[in-house]
């Protein structure tokens, strides 16, 4: 086979991009099932969600509003967007979510997947299922020369956004005070409230910042994807692979499986294209004929 | 007789009458639902009465569906065309049930549920791959062949043909529920760690009832592909998954009849809502949340529990201490 290795490079790094959603997403699912013991079904919908809340702003606001030229850049949107998202999360947490914590997890995962038909359907009524371009700020637009391809800039953003993102999420929760009394409550919320942490609060805050990452990677997604109501519910299926092969237990676990398997989707688009939709369910397969209980496995 | 056997009994004769008074009710709205309601049956049959939750269903209900009808497309006009496909789809069901089966029972609680949504979006893009299944396309115009010489063009008969073999699949879960081998299951559900100490090899029990249920819920895709003489990419989507999910639930998990109850709620509900399009997504959803926050039962278990409680209440006429769960709370002074 003769590849060049522009054409490989170009992929590896489409790869690399998919790798650092997938990272954030899982992330955000491995943040909120440590604590609340559920696996958010939402996700993709918030991610969704939020990359629409960035789009309405750039196009949609100002002619609702009655002035043409105000619009809400993308700046502006990758802070207002997660933290909507996150708020609108945290109520679905102290409205639905909190009256099943006592019953079997399936319950919390009927919900939230009840919650997603909810959001996905709601924006296909509202907007329809085309796709809606979203461009990204003019400081970010244009290519990079890196010598052997060319680059557009916002993509090489979005990896350093990302990894920013994840090795701060990583910090907050394994390096400071605050994350020393979310592991704690992950290990027993009990004992934890019982050195008087107000662990309701704690749990509903947990929920909201997982979901908001999710808000963040749907802001960044918006300029590379098309902006659709069935863009999250996609990912959300490869997300849960990833989640399968690497495990809820860690963070950094997490952040590395979905940087690593982005990568090697991004292979398999050089070396079999068709089989690039499915390489990373096949390696999930994989993962649990080899190591059943995960590659950082510690089983829940 | 049980309550159960009679019940059974008055909705079959029920459901012979249905070809008599088409102004009533469609023979064909029925059949959507007698397909459904054995898809769901098929599918409590894992979550009821042993536990597990899958995504994975519209892949046995497609899978099945796509075998069946790509060979009668091929091998329809044959007289024995129609059992021998109809076979095959289940076999083919039960298969694809093994393998997403047998590497999902390698992880418990809400990774299994991911990993039989994961392995699901397999046979999803496969189906989108294969010629043979006509892509998005999907398979059109299936004929539906004859049984032992009795043709089946005619809704007519196709409707006593359907009633007869959801009938079969019917009882078939029913005997399999009420056996030695289902009450092993329903041990494994209600406690899972006690169930391995008596000595039970619960992975195999939980494979075993994964691939029924698989192969039943075949047995349903494999009808309605004859029924609609129609398999399309929406029958392996996630999509179809939820579906059984919702029937299942609301009409009441781990009940005999629940399932019936909720796919047929479902379907009407499809029909009806049929004109206000992408919205019927979101009624859907809300459907899922009150079910999930409110009515945990579904409508045979509601039903099942109110009578229980009634029962319970005759008994004692006089109870010793007040039943917190009956006796209302007394009045504050």
């Amino acid at each position: 086979m003769d590849i060049t290795l522009q054409a490989f490079m170009a992929q590896l790094t489409i790869g690399l991009i998919g790798g650092c959603f997938y990272a954030m997403l899982s992330m955000g699912l491995a943040i909120i099932f440590g604590l609340l013991n559920i696996i958010n079904f939402t996700h993709g919908a918030q991610f969704m969600m939020a990359a629409f809340l960035a789009w309405i702003g750039l196009t949609q606001i100002g002619p609702w509003l009655g002035y043409p030229d105000f619009q809400i850049n993308f700046w502006v949107a990758l802070v207002i967007a997660p933290l909507i998202v996150g708020a609108f999360g945290m109520v679905i947490e102290r409205a639905l979510l909190r009256r099943l914590y006592h019953l079997d997890h399936l319950y919390g995962l009927l919900l939230t997947f009840g919650v997603a038909l909810v959001m996905e359907g709601g924006f296909r009524y509202v907007f329809g299922v085309s796709g809606q371009g979203y461009e990204p700020p003019e400081i970010l637009q244009g290519p990079v020369d890196l010598g052997f391809m060319l680059l557009p800039k916002y993509r090489i953003f979005v990896v350093v956004a990302s990894l920013l993102i994840c090795l701060g999420t990583w910090y907050l929760f394994e390096r400071t005070k605050l994350g020393a009394y979310l592991r704690a409550g992950t290990e027993n919320p009990r004992l934890l409230q019982a050195f008087g942490i107000n662990v309701p609060v704690m749990i509903t805050l947990t929920y909201g910042f997982g979901v908001a990452l999710a808000g963040i990677a749907g802001v960044l997604a918006a300029p590379i994807m098309q902006v659709t109501p069935l863009m999250g519910g996609n990912l959300l299926n490869i997300v849960f692979a990833v989640v399968v092969i690497g495990g809820l237990g860690s963070i950094l676990g997490s952040m590395m499986t979905g940087l690593a398997l982005g990568l090697i989707e991004g292979l398999t688009k050089v070396v079999y294209p068709e089989a690039s939709t499915v390489v990373v369910f096949v390696i999930m397969a994989l993962a649990l004929l080899v190591r059943p209980a995960g590659l950082f496995g510690r089983e829940v | 007789m049980s309550t159960t056997f009679k019940i059974s009994l008055a909705l079959f004769a029920a459901l012979l009458a249905v070809p008599f008074v088409p102004g009533l009710i469609y023979p064909v709205f029925v059949m959507k639902v007698l397909c459904y309601g054995l898809f769901a049956c098929a599918f409590n049959l894992l979550l009821g009465f042993t536990g597990l939750v899958s995504f994975a269903h519209a892949a046995f209900l497609g899978s099945a569906g796509y075998v069946t009808g790509a060979l009668m497309i091929r091998f329809g006009a044959h007289p024995l065309g129609m059992p021998a496909a109809f076979a095959a789809g289940i076999a083919a069901s039960a298969l694809v049930g093994l393998a997403i089966g047998g590497l999902a029972i390698r992880r418990r609680g809400i990774y299994f549920a991911m990993i039989t949504l994961a392995l699901s979006q397999i046979v999803y893009f496969l189906a989108v791959q294969f010629r043979w299944t006509g892509g998005e396309d999907g398979l059109q115009g299936i004929p539906r062949g004859s049984l032992f010489g009795l043709d089946l063009t005619s809704d007519t008969t196709m409707y006593y043909v359907t009633l007869g073999l959801f009938a079969a699949g019917f009882l078939f879960i029913d005997r399999v529920v009420h056996s030695p081998f289902g009450q092993i299951l329903q041990a494994v559900r209600d406690n899972e760690a006690r169930a391995t100490s008596l000595g039970y090899d619960t992975d195999r029990f939980k494979l075993i009832a994964f691939v029924l249920s698989a192969a039943v819920a075949g047995y349903a895709g494999s009808l309605k592909a004859l029924v609609f003489q129609l398999v399309s990419l929406n029958d392996v989507s996630l999509h179809t998954s939820t579906e059984v999910v919702l029937m299942t639930l609301l009409g009441g998990v781990g009940t005999i009849f629940g399932p019936l109850v909720g796919a047929a709620l479902v379907v009407g509900l499809q029909n009806y809502l049929a004109t206000i399009g992408d919205l019927v997504t979101v009624v859907i959803g809300l459907i899922f949340i009150v079910c999930v926050s409110f009515f945990r039962r579904g409508f045979v278990g509601e039903f099942l529990h109110l009578r229980r409680r009634r029962a319970d209440r005759t008994i004692r006429r006089r109870p010793l201490r007040p039943d917190p769960e009956t006796t209302p709370a007394a009045e504050p002074a």
